[in-house]
């Protein structure tokens, strides 16, 4: 919880900058993410929210700034080197592995967490059938986790919308990430839908994992976020509590346009 | 009929060694979107590196029994020709891979040039008779023939198959090819080693690749530095032919490129009175091919290739 009398820095990204071309997608953005909390990015389309996302799990690689995680500096670092280190995504458009079951989704996502290599795929020594084993159970622990074990053998590409969203969830769980970013999770979600959704990050957050959140729904954002970030072309134009943030007169005029005083 | 059940059984020896190259195609198709022209010239190297691994495990004199000498060639060349796939794809293949798809497929026409003027020099370019060490008494079978050689031929393509889309579907080096085939970027997040799997790819190929080509040289009783051409192309025109970029379209492709080639030729010389011999059979490969690519571009399994994302 925020309010909570001891917080413990999680992430930490200050100054950072991301130009393509002349735009300045991110413009000196600073923020940091405490242990166990739910954050949430908002902002108009084309704020920058999903590029600062792409910067943070090492998609895209920032012009200036710095960005720590857990300690460890992870400024320009590959996107494997930033999933080991413990963050983990989603995306905004699914991208699953279609032509793949489910299950197979999900232990792919061990990989990050896995060693053995070709000599046991070929010779199937006790110790790579075991880690194979352990895999499998791990991932359909995963699949029932978020509430898809049942369609564990399907292929991605013909679960519902919320399922292939779920099964995103649960192969980026299977990172073991620290801190599991999601990219408008609710996107294309009904009512019900989102609710049970929302009561998944409660429960993947009480679990002590902590969520980045980026979603347009804001009656979700205010019901679930500890604290929440805007962002307005490429800077963070109000950062804190739901109820202040809601409030802000600049979040007002970057979402509804300037209004006469 | 008799005529028409051996050309059956000629077209299944030849269209399983032409499979076993296809999946070699078709695997790196399905992972970088590449062509690589170079595969035939790795058959090619299997079969040639087999035949002087022979020459030199008999010269020692201890007379080891001929089925032995060949799988003691082959033993030696399927390590060679793996080093050769994994350091074409380091050298040539990766420092391209983000280049435009034209320049890693020109390059691969290159190294193929590359390799078969290397075997040139090593091996001069005349044609080597391969060994006649494996039996092949002739069995009958149902009025035609089938010997001891086709036979091993056909089972040990089939097992090798087996063993690899088995590899794909159920081991974790399979899973992370297909996953890196899907989708490469986020694979990569999800800790896939993808420069690995990419050269794990070739390694597999190249050994499939060397198999095949010790087939070819003992089907045909020779080999040759530039025989990897038209037996790639084949094998090529089988991967289309089957969807390329699909393992299961790979084995079928080749198999039924091999049955409609040896059928096609059987009957060649009798529908044009003589005018057109069987050795005019290449000439079914690609039509096949032409007509795959005009009606059916996908293949026969293949998928349209509508949703890359």
């Amino acid at each position: 919880m925020a309010n909570q009398a001891k917080t413990e820095l999680l992430l930490e990204i200050t100054g950072i900058h991301k130009r393509f071309g002349g735009l300045h997608a991110l413009n000196d953005v600073a923020l940091s993410i405490n242990k166990g909390e739910i954050y949430g990015l908002i902002g108009p389309n084309g704020a920058g929210k999903t590029t600062l996302f792409n910067v943070l799990t090492g998609l895209y690689q920032p012009d200036e700034g710095k960005f720590t995680f857990k300690g460890i500096d992870l400024f320009r670092q590959k996107p494997n080197v930033v999933v080991e280190s413990g963050i983990a995504r989603t995306f905004q458009n699914i991208r699953l592995f279609h032509n793949m079951t489910a299950l197979e989704n999900v232990m792919v996502g061990r990989h990050v967490r896995t060693k053995a290599g070709v000599i046991g795929a070929v010779f199937r020594n006790p110790g790579t059938k075991a880690e194979e084993a352990a895999i499998r159970a791990r991932s359909l622990a995963l699949l029932d986790y978020v509430g898809i074990r049942k369609h564990a053998e399907e292929h991605a590409k013909n679960l519902s919308y919320g399922d292939q969203r779920r099964l995103e969830i649960a192969r980026a769980l299977a990172t073991d990430p620290q801190l599991l970013a999601l990219d408008e999770p609710a996107a294309g979600m009904n009512g019900k839908e989102t609710d049970d959704l929302k009561r998944l990050m409660e429960k993947i957050r009480a679990d002590g994992v902590t969520i980045l959140l980026i979603e347009h729904d804001v009656k979700l954002m205010m019901g679930l976020c500890d604290r929440i970030a805007v962002l307005d072309y490429g800077k963070k134009i109000a950062e804190g509590v739901p109820e202040v943030v809601k409030n802000d007169p600049r979040v007002i005029e970057a979402y509804l346009g300037a209004t006469p005083d | 009929m008799d005529i028409f059940i051996q050309q059956l059984i000629n077209g299944l020896v030849v269209g399983s060694i032409y499979a076993l190259i296809a999946l070699g195609y078709t695997m790196v198709y399905g992972i970088l979107q590449l062509i690589n022209f170079a595969h035939g010239e790795i058959v090619m190297m299997g079969a040639m590196i087999t035949i002087s691994a022979i020459s030199v495990l008999s010269a020692t004199g201890v007379g080891l029994p001929g089925p032995v000498l060949v799988i003691g060639g082959l033993l030696i060349a399927i390590p060679i020709t793996m080093l050769i796939g994994f350091v074409i794809e380091r050298v040539a293949y990766r420092p391209l891979r983000k280049a435009p798809r034209l320049a890693p497929l020109i390059t691969a026409i290159g190294i193929s040039i590359v390799l078969q003027q290397i075997a040139v020099l090593i091996w001069k370019n005349n044609p080597r008779s391969f060994p006649d060490l494996l039996p092949h008494d002739p069995h009958n079978f149902f009025g035609a023939v089938i010997t001891d050689l086709q036979i091993v031929i056909v089972v040990l393509a089939i097992l090798i198959m087996a063993g690899l889309l088995l590899m794909v579907e159920k081991t974790k080096l399979g899973r992370a090819m297909r996953a890196v085939s899907m989708n490469q970027a986020v694979a990569g997040l999800m800790g896939v080693n993808i420069n690995y799997v990419i050269s794990m790819t070739f390694v597999i190929g190249s050994g499939l690749g060397a198999i095949a080509g010790v087939m070819v040289g003992a089907n045909y009783g020779l080999a040759y530095p530039t025989m990897g051409f038209m037996i790639g192309l084949k094998a090529f025109t089988a991967a289309v032919l089957g969807g390329i970029g699909n393992l299961g379209g790979a084995v079928a492709g080749g198999i039924l490129l091999g049955i409609i080639e040896s059928v096609g030729a059987g009957y060649l010389g009798p529908l044009t009175g003589g005018v057109l011999g069987s050795h005019y059979q290449d000439i079914f490969a690609f039509m096949v091919l032409i007509l795959v690519l005009v009606f059916r571009p996908s293949g026969l399994l293949g998928e349209r290739v509508a949703e890359r994302a």
